[in-house]
């Protein structure tokens, strides 16, 4: 892996995808620096979840390239293996493995995948969970916490393999109101950071706090991007601005 | 009220008959017989290291797992209560107070002592190989001369084809329900053609196949034991119920799991190995289980074949001369027998599942 020290982590090129017939990607082009924070926002169905789960290739595109940190996605199973340990991803879901107490989560990819030793996994762990506010739940099961505590577990399950990229796929979606915030601070700290970022989410406090980029997705297609600031006052596509003035209703607002 | 009158009503005679009317004399006359068929007496002290053995082991779960074990610990006891009070053999009846004293002593030995589980646990696993080593024996081992499978009879042969059979169907079952999902498709067929075509075979059949056709394939120098054809058979045939029902298992698992383990890194095995199967094993214990108990009772169609199961020793009693006719006596005490193994059985997979539940969704 020889990573260009270029300032571009994340480049699409007319990116394609079909589910069947349906068209569901219709030529992404897209360029991400590091340490960007991006917001992914559209109705449902407009391909944005596809287009993130693209980046690490839980979705294959059919035409087009995706590169990731120098390395092109492509059917190749070692490339792939070696985006997916650069990038971490955070589910809309959760999808921890509740099986695993929290501690066991977070250690199993690196100690298998990264052959660290038990013990420098754990302290990693520890640290992440401190970070993430919830140490003392470490050897719990999933089942056993909040929706919220679950979210920043998942947060730092994918922190403990150092990644490069961190995406975000509608991670507070599925949780109820109370606990959206304290994800969300989690998130913030982590964008602060430095942390590259690809967020779908349609938290727009978040997004005008910390993105450095907003995307508009509809149809398969980028509609418009900007930064925050234009994106909110200054819209410039008329799709863009109704599905704004759905969406930022007050009650939406934080 | 009217079902605790008709339960008396149905069992009042039952229990007279047990206790006052019927002639035990059949069973305790060939209890040995009905325990261990032909099997040497010069041997049998090696079947009584094996109980002691179990003993041990689960005195020491008891011990250092406590209630997870308690229940299967006490049953044991009270079976081995139940031989010492029971008019056997004083040498029999001794034995069996060595296996008490064992299960005590172990669990008093073990009580908590965490440091011992792994002992435990090893102590489980060597269990099963142990007791084969132990009852087949081999020439080049010391005190131990082989005892030929075939000599194996009754509730010994019944336990041996039941317990052998399922513990190599299911590691050769959950192989066959990950390659019915394989992607490669020679793998993908060749396994769904092998669970297709085993349960399309009735067991008898493949007794059958086992015990007269296999010899004529073989080269003549070659010369199997029938026992270990019957096993080989109900191995191949178990296992592929057993992919069918670890099949079930991968199917319900929800595909953000697998999403999950790649997207740390996982490969395919690692996923598979560490989230996927765990899970789903769990979730199938029930349906695992079930088929367990199936095979335990299915191994009764080895009598078809002539080997001395406990139902073929049980009707052999019959036809001898002094116990003509004594069908009742014999068939309750065979009912009791697997009823209270198969009791035993369902009751452990309540437990497993009870103690792997932990951190169910």
């Amino acid at each position: 892996m020889s990573a260009p020290a270029s300032d571009i982590i994340i480049e699409c090129r007319d990116v394609h995808k079909w589910f069947g017939h349906f068209h569901a990607l219709k030529g992404i082009n897209l360029t991400v620096k590091r340490g960007e924070v991006v917001v992914i926002f559209g109705p449902s169905g407009s391909g944005k979840s596809t287009f993130i789960r693209a980046l690490n290739r839980l979705e294959e595109h059919q035409r087009g390239q995706i590169i990731v940190d120098g390395i092109e996605l492509s059917n190749d199973v070692r490339h792939i293996e070696a985006v997916r340990s650069e990038i971490g991803i955070v589910f809309q879901q959760f999808n921890l493995f509740p099986h695993l107490t929290v501690m066991q989560n977070i250690t199993l990819a690196p100690i298998w995948v990264r052959r660290w030793p038990k013990s420098k996994a754990e302290a990693t762990a520890m640290e992440l969970l401190e970070r993430m506010g919830i140490p003392e739940q470490a050897h719990k099961f999933p089942g056993q916490l909040s929706g919220g505590q679950q979210q920043r577990v998942a947060i730092a399950r994918a922190l403990a393999m150092q990644p490069k990229i961190m995406l975000f796929d509608e991670p507070t979606s599925a949780l109820d109101p109370e606990m959206i915030k304290e994800v969300l601070d989690a998130m913030k700290a982590l964008a602060r950071s430095g942390m590259t970022m690809v967020v779908v989410s349609h938290e727009m406090g978040f997004a005008r706090e910390v993105a450095d980029r907003m995307i508009f997705f509809d149809v398969g297609m980028i509609v418009e991007e900007g930064s925050p600031e234009q994106i909110f006052s200054a819209p410039q596509q008329e799709r863009t601005k109704l599905f704004l003035s759905q969406i930022l209703s007050p009650r939406r607002m934080n | 009220m009217l079902a605790a009158w008709l339960v008396y009503l149905i069992l009042r005679p039952a229990l007279t008959w047990v206790f006052t009317q019927a002639e035990w004399q059949v069973i305790v006359t060939n209890f040995r017989l009905f325990m261990r068929g032909q099997y040497p007496d010069e041997a049998v002290w090696r079947l009584w290291v094996g109980i002691y053995f179990l003993a041990l082991v689960m005195g020491m779960s008891w011990g250092v797992w406590g209630q997870a074990a308690r229940t299967f610990a006490a049953l044991f006891g009270a079976a081995a209560l139940l031989f010492v009070l029971l008019p056997f053999s004083l040498n029999a009846r001794l034995n069996w107070v060595g296996v008490l004293i064992t299960l005590v002593a172990a669990m008093l030995l073990a009580r908590n002592r965490a440091a011992l589980k792994p002992w435990v646990i090893l102590g489980w696993v060597i269990l099963l190989p142990l007791t084969i080593v132990l009852t087949a024996g081999a020439a080049w081992l010391p005190f131990l001369s082989p005892v030929a499978p075939r000599l194996w009879g009754g509730l010994l042969l019944t336990l041996m084809l039941t317990i052998i059979g399922n513990t190599l169907a299911l590691p050769l079952g959950i192989l066959l329900a990950l390659g019915r999902r394989s992607s490669l498709p020679a793998i993908k067929s060749f396994c769904i053609g092998y669970i297709e075509l085993w349960r399309g075979v009735p067991l008898v059949t493949v007794l059958f196949m086992a015990q007269i056709m296999l010899p004529l394939f073989l080269p003549a120098e070659i010369r199997v034991d029938p026992v270990v054809r019957v096993i080989i058979g109900l191995t191949l045939f178990e296992a592929a119920y057993q992919a069918e029902n670890v099949r079930g298992g991968l199917q319900a698992m929800p595909r953000g799991q697998f999403e999950a383990a790649y997207a740390l890194g996982l490969n395919g095995v690692l996923t598979m190995l560490f989230i996927i199967l765990p899970q789903a094993l769990r979730l199938v214990i029930p349906a695992l289980l079930n088929s367990f108990i199936s095979l335990f009772k299915d191994t009764t169609l080895v009598a078809i074949v002539g080997l001395f199961d406990l139902l073929l020793i049980g009707k052999t009693t019959l036809a001898q001369p002094d116990f003509l006719g004594k069908y009742r006596e014999v068939y309750a005490f065979l009912f009791v027998v697997y009823w209270a193994f198969s009791m035993m059985f369902s009751y452990a997979s309540q437990r497993l599942e009870k103690t792997l539940g932990v951190g169910t969704r």
